[in-house]
């Protein structure tokens, strides 16, 4: 029995000693961005600041247009997280708890798009957004991104566990189509919008390639984005740059941090895992 | 069948934004991508029909035989060991239990809401020659220092190494659920008869857990195919285009050389691939619908 013990705790000291390990690089690039720049670059681990300083933040928030590359990242993240969870419920709700001709036909492409890499279209949504004029505008890094089967199949198996006579009852006592979705059934999934709407927010601040592409301009950047021009503009600078990246990190680290139980919800929920 | 007029109405008013974002949005882009790839277009203007020309060429493009190459050497690197890597660490996080788990977690979980330019940041400068900490490391095993990204045989299992630790921590949460799944009375009951721990590993928690591997498994294998950002951010490509890549060959093609037809023809190649591969997971996910 003692010599169980012995061998838990080992193993659970080189779990921690893994995890430390892990997170080192986020501890490091946030320490690194508390010192100034030549004590960035002296020889040697200098876990902690000698001076603390928050000169690499005053830089860029004084020198990039880091202020105009959040509100983008804002309004464009908020607008698809806001639209895709709209356009999802209403079409889970009518496929769950409606009966009409061609829902079988809509499932089932809706089943199938699962699986369908949207990235491949790059080419024919940059020709797309040229041709509504939306390069360089924020519904053009919006609209690619509100295509999400994912969280259609998600509300339908939610709303599939409501039984029908439910929705017949509400009927009778006189509500309207409409007031049954927004008023009974939207309210009764509140927890599965939330952790929907918390990792559409998070994966479309995280997205890189189509606002990447489809904007050119550096006042209408994403702040993912336009933190790799503080790299492009300043060359080796690395308290600088990592204060950029902190600062980009900083609304989806904090999401996580605020609602880790949802985020891992979600995930799992989009993963097809129960947990 | 019969249907209410007044829940018809109601359900084609709720299903008409997806609908139409669905046709304005996929389908119409995917016929379009199709239709350019017969085309010699620009990016940006029309073009003439060239039949199967682009097809053609590409199968004799020295480049794009380069990228799918790369592109299949990349998930070589980062499917199977990310895949072990995160069940083991699932496994040593399970055991945990309380705070010192929540905190485990975080801490191996973190990395992944990270956008990928903050990733690219943080590892150029842990990597980088002369003031990086990981060059320690480096200087340690490898007897000198490296400037990875600049040298076409370290290049592409760092991005590799560097993806690992940025998405591991999405497959660790699934492994976790996967083993929380497994009833602990097996174990006793395998314990009580005297297993070893890996005797415990090979036939209880193996076997069980495989669903949630395969699920794993082909995940990463359709999300790898996809790799582009990371490459294009620590190396665009280079050196010598050792880290070129499909998704960077269209990107390329499209955008710097203004080849739209041809671009399309390198993305409905890759659309294939992935939609082949899509059906094979559909496959593996229904015999795991199947057991449980």
């Amino acid at each position: 029995m003692k010599r169980l013990n012995i061998s838990a705790a080992i193993l659970t000291i080189v779990t921690v000693a893994c995890a430390l390990l892990w997170a080192f690089p986020l501890y490091w690039a946030v320490i690194t961005t508390l010192k100034n720049e030549y004590e960035v670059v002296e020889p040697g681990i200098g876990l902690w600041p000698k001076i603390w300083t928050l000169g690499g933040y005053l830089y860029v928030i004084t020198n990039t247009q880091i202020g105009r590359w959040y509100l983008n990242s804002f309004v464009t993240s908020g607008a698809v997280t806001i639209l895709v969870l709209m356009i999802s419920a209403a079409c889970g709700y009518a496929l769950s708890q409606l009966r009409f001709p061609g829902r079988t036909i809509l499932w089932l492409i809706i089943l199938a798009s699962f699986m369908v890499p949207i990235q491949t279209l790059i080419v024919t949504h940059f020709i797309l957004m040229n041709d509504f004029g939306f390069i360089n505008r924020w519904a053009g890094v919006v609209l690619p991104q509100l295509i999400v089967p994912v969280a259609i199949i998600i509300y339908k198996q939610f709303f599939d566990q409501i039984p029908r006579e439910y929705r017949e009852a509400a009927l009778i006592d006189g509500a309207s189509e409409y007031q049954l979705f927004f008023r009974v059934f939207l309210p009764m999934n509140w927890g599965i919008t939330t952790a929907l709407a918390i990792i559409t927010f998070i994966g479309a601040w995280n997205n890189f390639l189509w606002p990447f592409l489809v904007v050119t301009e550096q006042d209408m950047m994403n702040v993912t984005v336009g933190i790799t021009q503080v790299h492009d503009a300043f060359g080796v600078q690395y308290a600088r740059n990592l204060s950029g990246a902190v600062l980009a990190a900083l609304p989806v680290a904090l999401a996580y941090l605020l609602f880790q139980r949802r985020v891992t919800e979600a995930i799992m929920l989009s993963a097809g895992i129960k947990g | 069948m019969k249907f209410g007029r007044r829940e018809i109405t109601a359900a084609y008013v709720l299903v008409a934004p997806f609908v139409i974002a669905y046709l304005v949005l996929f389908i119409y882009p995917t016929f379009k991508m199709v239709e350019l790839s017969f085309t010699n277009a620009p990016l940006i203007g029309a073009g003439d029909w060239v039949g199967f020309a682009n097809y053609i060429k590409l199968s004799k493009d020295n480049l794009f035989i380069q990228a799918a190459l790369h592109t299949g050497y990349f998930v070589l690197l980062t499917v199977i060991p990310t895949t072990l890597i995160g069940l083991a660490i699932a496994m040593m996080v399970s055991r945990l239990n309380g705070w010192l788990q929540s905190l485990v977690l975080a801490a191996f979980f973190l990395p992944y809401i990270l956008p990928v330019t903050v990733v690219y940041l943080i590892w150029t400068w842990m990597l980088d020659l002369q003031f990086g900490i990981a060059q320690y490391a480096i200087e340690l095993f490898h007897g000198s220092r490296v400037a990875v990204f600049r040298d076409r045989y370290w290049a592409m299992p760092t991005v590799a190494f560097v993806t690992i630790w940025w998405t591991n921590g999405f497959n660790v949460l699934l492994f976790i659920a996967g083993l929380r799944n497994i009833s602990q009375d097996i174990y006793d009951a395998a314990a009580l008869d005297g297993a070893s721990r890996w005797q415990m590993f090979r036939n209880i928690t193996w076997p069980l857990v495989w669903p949630v591997t395969a699920l794993v498994l082909t995940i990463q294998l359709i999300l790898q195919l996809k790799i582009f950002d990371q490459i294009y951010l620590f190396t665009q490509g280079g050196p010598f285009n050792s880290t070129y890549v499909m998704v960077q060959f269209i990107y390329k093609n499209a955008f710097q050389l203004n080849r739209g037809g041809y671009a399309a023809t390198v993305a409905v190649a890759l659309f294939a691939v992935i939609v082949v591969v899509s059906v094979l997971q559909y496959q593996v996910l229904r015999v795991r619908g199947g057991r449980s």
